[in-house]
């Protein structure tokens, strides 16, 4: 970026005022825009989860690039006058692109990323074509189809929401009517089949509300980035949720909020372009989807991962001190050097061992570092050396591990065995209650 | 003419009807992938209530067979019955459980809703299953002791318990007849056992089983029946007096490694 461009004043940043009655809707255009984006959110959310699921959400790209000639075509037909006609045309171009994927899949031996890259460049090329030659035969004055191409939203006026609100009805009656029959294919295609479920005509369904979604969105975001609204919202949405109801609606919620907030700052910043924003603002929801959802989130599997080695450490530690008590009886206090020299850990990294079990009244610290088993962290201990004998003695007998060896594949699983493995060990190896003795001392001393 | 028809002489080898009484018949079908032909000419009648492994070489047919049955692929030629009647008018007796590769585990759905998914073919279009539907789908998941994770995201399941659930899904479709594609592929001992009791106790219910299954070592102790299956029928039958060396010999042609699985597999079977 050049350096001058801060200063170069061309974006005029909106008042406070501006600011509020936007997201407020108190004008009425800018309520227009952002009612018809939100509604074109909330159906590309919701449809989008089914061609995300459906591995079909580049189709949707395809389409959406061959809308350009219909568009073009409709325009010398037509001029621009009659947008139906105009969304007609892009409808049947746009259908004619995803039937042409389908045909290079089924009859050539084309994959379809391939045919989908071919389809919508040819489409696209053709359409930038009709399109130049549209311009020419209007000289002077410009032929307005740059708006479907890169969106306008702030030209948007009534019919167009009320083309999207339509449209998103329909979306929303179609997928909870087909709810069931769009689960089953997007999941497991052949064993809808066999149970009689006609795939071709359900994806039919979907299609189609997919290309509904594309060709009216397309003034508003663009046919470059319409297929944004189809993916993202419904990406994000599957971070949140492991249910397909759950998802659909977040990603419904997740395409409305986009839209709104995409169209409010565009309407705030008029040269900014809407689509874009939009898009924006459906990266933004994603980023912060994939960051921070619980559970699926990138930064909840670092935790998981972090609390997860914490425990183990806790764990080692006092499974030590049970295996020094062990040796040395009940009660005994374990100088910081012999527990220093039972496991790999290094003195800073066991001094904070102890001071977080001492935290949580499993162990007493002296002060010279001296440290104990408390009551409640001795049956813990137990517990866990108990477990770690029992896993231990399941590796020499089932799975054929060496004595010398089995202590360190043992130390890695351990820590995650669920209660029931360690009722199905206890079974299989018939030690009730007990600790098993270590299978070490059984081996001559090296 | 009438000499004509005299002259014809009648393979009475060949199935040559659609028996009522069988729950599967397979008669004169061919299947080809891009034009190559797959499965050549298969006649196979599948006796009622028995196990019936379904074995032969990689590339032999063997998921093509199942699935050219179901109406998945389409036929080159030839006609497939059960119980007498077209697979379309059947589809309410015929369980199905795919190769558990085939599908993508990530999809967002718990244990439960997945075999919910076997009502499905019960239901008619645009209804939701209701709560029949989703005990019946309970109980499935409790037949193949999965009671405990039936709303456990489908991800987080190991790979048995994923074949399990997908067995569960296919005895809530409440059949006759089950199709099996590789239930025993990748799943763990207690999951192997698992499905060897849930074979029986199907069978102990009348029903017929069709399997596809790949370790020739285990065919003599889990199938009644077997087919022996290289793009044509090599031998099928009592798995007793089908299951020889000699015949597997024609199934696996000389893939030397496989004849030396098969020899000794027929050398233990003997020993039975």
């Amino acid at each position: 970026m050049a350096n001058g461009s801060i200063t170069d004043n061309t974006l005029e940043w909106p008042s406070w005022t501006e600011i509020t009655d936007a997201l407020t809707l108190s004008d009425y255009n800018t309520m227009i825009v952002v009612l018809g984006t939100t509604l074109l959110g909330i159906a590309a959310g919701v449809v989008g989860t089914f061609a995300y699921l459906r591995k079909r959400a580049m189709v949707g790209d395809a389409l959406s690039h061959a809308t350009l000639p219909g568009i073009a075509i409709m325009f010398m037909l037509v001029g621009d006058k009659h947008l139906p006609a105009l969304l007609f045309g892009a409808a049947v171009t746009g259908i004619l692109g995803v039937l042409s994927v389908i045909g290079l899949r089924s009859f050539s031996r084309i994959k379809e990323d391939a045919a989908i890259g071919i389809v919508l460049s040819v489409f696209f090329g053709a359409g930038m074509v009709l399109v130049s030659l549209v311009q020419q035969m209007n000289t002077g004055s410009p032929s307005g189809l740059d708006r479907f191409i890169y969106g306008k939203a702030a030209g948007m006026i009534k019919q167009d929401a009320m083309f999207i609100g339509i449209t998103a009805t329909i979306v929303l009656l179609g997928v909870i009517l087909f709810f069931k029959e769009l689960r089953i294919i997007c999941f497991d295609q052949q064993f809808a089949a066999a149970q009689g479920w006609p795939v071709v005509l359900i994806d039919l369904v979907m299609m189609g509300l997919v290309v509904l979604t594309t060709v009216v969105g397309l003034q508003a975001v663009g046919l470059i980035l319409v297929v944004a609204l189809l993916i993202i919202p419904a990406a994000a949405a599957r971070f949140w949720t492991d249910e397909l109801r759950g998802m659909t609606i977040i990603a419904g919620m997740l395409g409305a909020l986009s839209g709104y907030f995409g169209s409010t700052f565009s309407a705030l910043l008029p040269r900014l372009p809407t689509g874009a924003v939009i898009v924006l603002c459906a990266g933004f929801f994603f980023f912060l989807s994939m960051f921070f959802a619980p559970r699926r989130g990138i930064f909840a599997n670092l935790i998981r991962r972090y609390s997860l080695s914490r425990k183990i450490a806790h764990q080692n530690l006092l499974r030590s001190l049970a295996e020094i008590e062990e040796r040395f009886g009940e009660g005994i206090r374990a100088p910081f050097d012999t527990l220093l020299a039972y496991r790999s850990w290094s003195v800073t990294e066991l001094r904070r061992l102890l001071k977080l079990a001492s935290r949580r009244h499993e162990v007493t610290v002296d002060t010279d570092y001296k440290s104990g088993l408390t009551r409640s962290g001795r049956t813990e201990a137990v517990r866990i050396l108990r477990n770690h004998r029992l896993w231990e003695m399941y590796l020499i007998k089932h799975a054929a591990i060496a004595p010398s060896h089995v202590d360190r594949d043992a130390d890695q699983i351990e820590h995650i065995l669920s209660p029931e493995i360690v009722d199905e060990l206890e079974r299989a190896l018939a030690h009730e209650r007990q600790i098993p003795p270590s299978p070490h001392l059984q081996e001559p001393a090296v | 003419m009438e000499s004509s028809i005299s002259s014809k002489p009648i393979d009475k080898t060949r199935v040559t009807d659609h028996d009522a009484d069988t729950p599967v018949s397979i008669h004169d079908m061919t299947v080809a992938y891009h034009r190559k032909p797959v499965l050549w000419d298969i006649d196979y009648a599948a006796p009622e209530g028995r196990l019936i492994g379904i074995i032969g070489p990689n590339g032999a047919g063997k998921s093509t067979l199942i699935k050219a049955c179901l109406d998945l692929v389409p036929k080159a030629s030839g006609s497939v019955c059960f119980y007498g009647q077209p697979y379309k008018k059947q589809r309410h007796l015929v369980g199905y459980v795919p190769q558990r590769e085939s599908i993508d585990w990530d999809f967002p759905a718990s244990a439960l809703d997945v075999v919910t998914m076997g009502r499905y073919g019960h239901l008619p279009w645009c209804v939701p299953p209701g709560r029949k539907h989703k005990e019946i789908a309970m109980r499935a998941l409790s037949q193949v002791g999965m009671a405990d994770y039936a709303k456990r995201q489908i991800n987080k399941l190991s790979g048995g318990q994923q074949q399990r659930v997908f067995l569960a899904r296919a005895l809530a479709q409440d059949a006759q007849i089950y199709f099996m594609d590789e239930p025993f592929a990748g799943v763990d001992a207690a999951t192997e056992a698992a499905i060897v009791a849930l074979l029986n106790e199907l069978k102990a219910k009348g029903k017929t089983v069709l399997v596809v299954h790949h370790d020739l070592q285990t065919v003599p102790a889990y199938f009644d029946d077997v087919v022996l299956l290289n793009m044509r029928v090599v031998a099928c039958g009592p798995t007793s007096k089908i299951f020889t060396e000699e015949n597997l010999q024609k199934t696996y042609g000389g893939r030397l490694t496989l004849l030396v699985e098969a020899a000794e597999a027929v050398a233990r079977g003997g020993q039975r």
